[in-house]
């Protein structure tokens, strides 16, 4: 379960987050969950780290522990080498949910404008970072449109603007392509990889899907459920541009068969 | 097109009302006329004494067409400051109704935000608040006017602040729903970017409960209503919609008990329409769409 990449020599690009023995448990009316055991991870700058695992294995947990929206039960976790309550106050990361969430009285500028206009932007300064946002998701012309006018996969990438439109290094996504159909999730992992080569950004990504999981990530984090922990850690060999149809290729396969073979060995214990 | 679709079950509603309405007229009405014809001691054809019957000065059930002339004979042929004129009772009320709307619309904003943002609040004042609407207002309008009068307060105030005390409990029990409709999402957004409490109630709260705000004004200015023409009762019947109805009872007056009635109704579907307005403008507006 100790992976040789956790252990991180001073060359390598620094880490971002580090948990150490980190536990949580939910205090239940039927009995406690332990939604989160022993886990021990490092995240470097630059890594685009995927969490896979069946329902309840306590990765929307683990995403909310470094977003100070949940507290570990025990053990250690940094952020920015920063407790996660300081790194929240410092605004380290964004934080995308698996629904849009967009605010129906606002417009797609609106919106993306809100975190901004609460961390006290200029004026001039937020509408230069609602166009390059709205460029980067692709979503340039629809700022003046209500959410409602919108379809989903645009809602979405809306809510990803939104997350960028500060200057957090860290991207937490939860599971954001979840309730979207194949083609237009396909078109949105092109173009989240292509947003996170040119922003340089660190993403902690929840997914369900295998083939999304390895297409995205430098690193696979493999989990299983009662109680949450890590059960394989995965640094893809895959280079860095990859075109849609790399799905095909051997290597993607080989890591794709891995995870499986990591899932199944995760269940075998229940 | 669907306007006029509408149209025509309404109609025949009415329609239907009305057929109803002067049969009960004859049938309540009919006793009277029987009394009079036996002490008379004449025959009276059944079609005369059924005419009759809608003809009363007195009725124990006035028919459509008397009260429609009583309103028109004291709106359109009144001058308006006269005290017979149906728009002048009817403009004490609404300046009454208007202004305890206003105070209740306020008070009940300021406990929904109290009762939010504190569990001490929400823990002690709510059932307060559901207890105050156990309490008959007829039993509790008297005393209102009569300790009010003692301290030296007259005519509109008292009358605005028992519709204060009908009209804030409606804007509580929505607003607190609507500044509690943010969902958990929405809640931890505002978190992650470390909004301040005052930035989650202005950017977040306050417009989500909007749409409720609306809805429960509609209500509120209905009991708003209620509450003044209750007000007006116990004032020993000067002036005011409720007046009308109380001096109407005293002398059997039954058609202007009616009128009076109809002019209210009028008034409250009047308010009700005009917020129901102002809401479908605002929430369009603020782009709540569809
Ligand atoms: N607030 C909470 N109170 C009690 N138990 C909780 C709470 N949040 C999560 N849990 C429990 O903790 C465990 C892990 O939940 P978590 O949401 O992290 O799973 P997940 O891996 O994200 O699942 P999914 O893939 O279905 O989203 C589950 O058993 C869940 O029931
Ligand atoms: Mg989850």
């Amino acid at each position: 379960m100790s992976q040789a990449a956790d252990a991180t020599p001073a060359a390598a690009p620094r880490s971002v987050i580090e948990a150490r023995d980190l536990c949580l448990t939910f205090a239940t009316n039927d009995g406690p969950v332990h939604a989160l055991s022993d886990v021990d991870l490092t995240i470097r700058q630059g890594d685009f780290v995927s969490f896979i695992g069946p329902s309840g294995c306590g990765k929307t947990t683990f995403l909310r522990v470094i977003a100070d929206l949940e507290r570990p039960t025990s053990g250690t976790i940094t952020v920015n080498g920063m407790t996660p309550e300081e790194a929240r106050r410092a605004r380290a990361y964004g934080y995308v949910f698996q629904a849009a969430a967009l605010y129906p009285w606002r417009t797609i500028a609106g919106n993306i404008r809100l975190p901004i206009e609460i961390m006290g932007f200029s004026k001039p300064e937020q509408e230069k970072r609602i166009d390059r946002v709205l460029r980067l998701v692709e979503l340039d012309g629809f700022g003046k449109k209500y959410p409602w006018q919108l379809s989903g996969g645009m809602q979405q990438r809306a809510s990803i603007a939104r997350a960028l439109a500060f200057d957090a290094d860290l991207l937490l996504m939860d599971e954001p392509f979840g309730a979207l159909d194949e083609i237009v999730r396909d078109h949105l992992n092109e173009q989240l990889l292509k947003l996170w080569r040119t922003t340089g950004k660190t993403i902690g990504f929840v997914t369900h899907s295998i083939p999304e999981a390895v297409y995205l990530s430098t690193r696979i984090v493999v989990m299983s459920p009662r109680p949450g922990r890590i059960v394989d850690v995965i640094e893809s060999p895959l280079p860095l541009e990859r075109p849609l149809d790399i799905r095909e290729s051997p290597e993607f396969l080989a890591v794709a068969h891995r995870v499986r073979e990591g899932l199944r060995a995760g269940h075998s214990y229940d | 097109m669907s306007w006029t679709r509408s149209l025509l079950p309404i109609l025949t509603v009415v329609a239907a009302i009305v057929a109803v309405w002067y049969l009960s007229a004859v049938a309540l009405n009919m006793p009277w006329e029987r009394d009079q014809a036996a002490r008379a001691g004449t025959e009276v054809a059944f079609l005369d004494r059924v005419a009759g019957t809608l003809a009363q000065d007195r009725p124990v059930l006035p028919a459509p067409h008397q009260v429609v002339a009583e309103i028109w004979k004291t709106t359109a042929e009144q001058k308006i400051t006269s005290k017979r004129s149906l728009v002048y009772h009817g403009w004490i009320t609404l300046s009454a109704t208007l202004l305890g709307f206003v105070f209740g619309t306020a008070l009940g904003m300021l406990l929904a935000v109290g009762i939010v943002h504190s569990r001490a609040m929400d823990l002690s004042i709510m059932p307060w608040v559901i207890a105050s609407q156990t309490i008959p207002i007829l039993a509790l309008a008297p005393m209102i006017i009569v300790v009010l009068n003692a301290v030296g307060l007259k005519g509109l105030i008292p009358k605005a602040l028992i519709s204060t005390y009908l009209s804030f409990f409606p804007v509580v029990v929505g607003m607190v729903k609507g500044l509690r409709s943010p969902d958990r999402i929405q809640l931890d957004l505002m978190r992650t970017w470390s909004a301040s409490g005052t930035q989650t109630f202005w950017k977040l709260r306050w417009p989500a409960s909007t749409p409720y705000l609306f809805a429960s004004l509609k209500i509120a200015a209905a009991a708003s209503l209620v509450g003044a023409i209750v007000g007006e009762m116990p004032t020993g019947a000067v002036a005011g919609l409720g007046a009308r109805l109380l001096a109407g009872s005293y002398y059997g007056q039954t058609i202007q008990i009616w009128a009076a009635l109809f002019a209210a109704a009028a008034l409250a579907a009047a308010l009700v329409a005009l917020i129901g307005l102002a809401g479908r403008v605002t929430l369009t507006r603020m782009g709540f769409g569809r």
